[in-house]
């Protein structure tokens, strides 16, 4: 069965149909790119994804489950996980913090014990140091755990971001255009991180990009968005290969 | 140990300090009437500044009530107070009206915050601010009494109230609660404060306090880790209430007669203590504390000055802003603070 399989998805913005008819199956493991020129209703499609906009048509199944019109909490607990384009940190959180507010609901202590630091408050906080500890030295990031996130370099918060929503242990993550206004060397290195989470976690990806070399270099499989609507999806050299997505992105 | 805790800690012992040495000068008699009096009222107004500052610095959520959750404490312990006084011993019968203040506040936050915190920008502002006027309102313009039958209530006036010759009145009024058992005083100020400090600064370093920093930080976010934004809006904002609610409980356990007038409870009690947070920097709890208590007495002691009393005043008002709020000076303090902790391991060593 599908891990992700998204049938007629539909909004409309006013008059704009701003995305129209989208299908789309992942299978488990998958490393799936989403393509397409500016305004062509990628990161639409992901604020659909995770209950941002509610959907006019359509059906959202994830791992057989449907959670179409769930609330965005709720679809982080069903199991998908994001990133944004325009980076979106705890900026005033140290860096430890944030993927601890990624671990929230999966330890568990009362309000009270939080107030009192009572109970099984210890006990918790120390797992969930550990659990973050893991975390941050997957993405190289153990060092820097005090820092305020703000004063993290680029690329660095664009992997504390990653992290961030890996500790919600998703099912499938979705990952925001995560090579934007990142330079040759952190764009290779990103390369990297994505391919060590898929072999370590075993994680299913979902990417929005425009850096053709990173979709073509680790993406297996395109789906390319023009105006709203599918344009052309497959395998991704067939997919680059395709004249109308060339078409659609360079002109004719 | 690490760096949070560490911080905590230091606070506490700055309180406690300072709670010591004022002990001292009362003691020894150098301290006049007139300063003693102000005691109490500086650490209700600091407890009130940390309850705020959890509001506006840790949830991000601005509130222009909270004197409104200080006069719910403040008229519900009286009561509790009137009613219980003589029946139980003293001591219990303030832990009492204590935690009855506290809780009748916090339910006051919760239904603020019910249909308010669902709604993101800065609605809570506008009906906090409604709130704290209409509840000083209300509470001017009613009687309550209560006899051997049972409660009486009117809005008219005290004779409406029918109450029989046992009859004790409540409220009266305009004219409010007088003769409530003066059970305030510095010590027990002092114990509510360092309550107050180790709830709030316990909270923010734990699992709801990062929830709660994180819906500040950036809400979007924080809605796609699963974090329930309402639930985690809700605690802080309802700690908070019960929080100003503990003030008023000393607050009205530390005056012979009081009324919602807005000398006590008005918008402008709102807003200084908004002053004391922003001073004291947002989100920082021990700068509250030390913000409110400065310029809670600083009026008071100048009044010798007399003509220029407020000239000094807000020129201290300006001069914090600019050292709390002012990047270069911010960074030169903190190089400061680096050198003297380097300097004093040096001495340890």
């Amino acid at each position: 069965m599908a891990l992700l399989e998204v049938t007629n998805l539909s909004i409309t913005f006013g008059g704009l149909r701003a995305v129209d008819n989208f299908n789309l199956t992942m299978e488990k493991g998958e490393l799936y790119g989403l393509i397409g020129p500016n305004g062509a209703g990628k990161t639409t499609v992901f604020n659909l994804l995770t209950g941002v906009y509610k959907a006019d048509e359509g059906l959202i199944k994830l791992d057989g489950l449907d959670i179409t019109g769930h609330r965005t909490a709720e679809i982080d607990r069903d199991g998908i996980a994001r990133t944004f384009q325009n980076i979106r940190l705890f900026k005033d959180l140290p860096v430890i913090d944030n993927v601890k507010v990624g671990l929230h609901n999966q330890f568990n202590y009362s309000t009270a014990e939080s107030m009192l630091h009572c109970g099984r408050y210890h006990k918790v906080e120390k797992e969930m140091d550990e659990e973050a500890m893991k975390l941050l030295g997957v993405f190289d990031l153990d060092k820097e755990r005090d820092y305020l996130s703000a004063n993290l370099p680029y690329g660095k918060q664009r992997k504390l971001e990653i992290a961030r929503a890996m500790a919600t242990k998703p099912k499938l993550l979705l990952l925001d255009e995560p090579a934007a206004g990142m330079n040759p060397n952190e764009t290779a290195e990103l390369m990297e991180t994505i391919q060590l989470i898929r072999d370590k976690f075993d994680m299913t990806i979902l990417l929005i990009e425009h850096d053709m070399k990173l979709v073509s270099g680790i993406c297996e499989k395109l789906t390319v968005l023009n105006f709203g609507r599918i344009l052309a999806h497959g395998d991704t050299k067939d997919v680059l290969a395709n004249p109308e997505v060339i078409k659609a992105y360079i002109g004719e | 140990m690490r760096k949070t805790q560490k911080k905590t800690l230091i606070t506490y012992a700055i309180v406690i300090i300072a709670y010591i040495i004022l002990e001292i000068f009362m003691k020894a008699g150098m301290m006049s009437s007139h300063l003693k009096g102000l005691l109490v009222p500086m650490v209700y107004y600091a407890i009130a500044a940390v309850a705020l500052n959890l509001c506006v610095g840790i949830l991000g959520e601005l509130s222009l009530g909270h004197a409104g959750f200080m006069c719910v404490g403040a008229f519900s312990s009286a009561i509790v107070s009137q009613l219980l006084s003589g029946a139980i011993p003293d001591a219990l019968r303030f832990i009492l009206a204590l935690i009855i203040g506290v809780v009748i506040s916090a339910l006051f936050g919760m239904l603020i915050g019910i249909p308010v915190l669902r709604l993101n920008g800065d609605y809570l502002a506008i009906v906090t601010l409604a709130f704290g006027e209409i509840i000083k309102n209300i509470l001017n313009s009613i009687y309550l009494g209560v006899d051997s039958a049972g409660v009486h209530l009117s809005l008219k006036s005290q004779m409406a109230l029918g109450l029989a010759d046992d009859g004790k009145v409540l409220i009266n009024g305009a004219m409010g609660i007088t003769g409530t058992p003066q059970d305030s005083n510095f010590t027990i100020a002092i114990v509510v404060l360092l309550i107050s400090l180790f709830i709030v600064q316990n909270m923010i370093d734990s699992r709801d306090g990062r929830a709660i920093m994180s819906i500040r930080d950036n809400r979007i976010a924080s809605e796609s880790v699963g974090i329930n934004i309402t639930k985690y809006k809700m605690t802080g904002f309802v700690v908070s209430a019960a929080i100003a609610g503990a003030a008023g409980v000393l607050f009205s356990h530390n005056i012979a007669t009081m009324q919602a007038t807005s000398q006590y409870f008005g918008y402008n009690v709102s807003i200084m203590i908004l002053v004391y947070v922003v001073l004291g920097g947002i989100g920082n709890i021990r700068g509250s504390v030390i913000a409110a208590c400065i310029l809670y007495l600083l009026p008071e002691l100048l009044r010798g000055l007399n003509k220029y009393r407020m000239l000094i005043y807000s020129i201290v008002l300006i001069v914090m802003m600019i050292i709390n709020w002012s990047p270069a000076l911010r960074d030169k303090r903190d190089k400061l603070r680096k050198k003297l902790m380097k300097g004093a391991g040096h001495g340890a060593a």
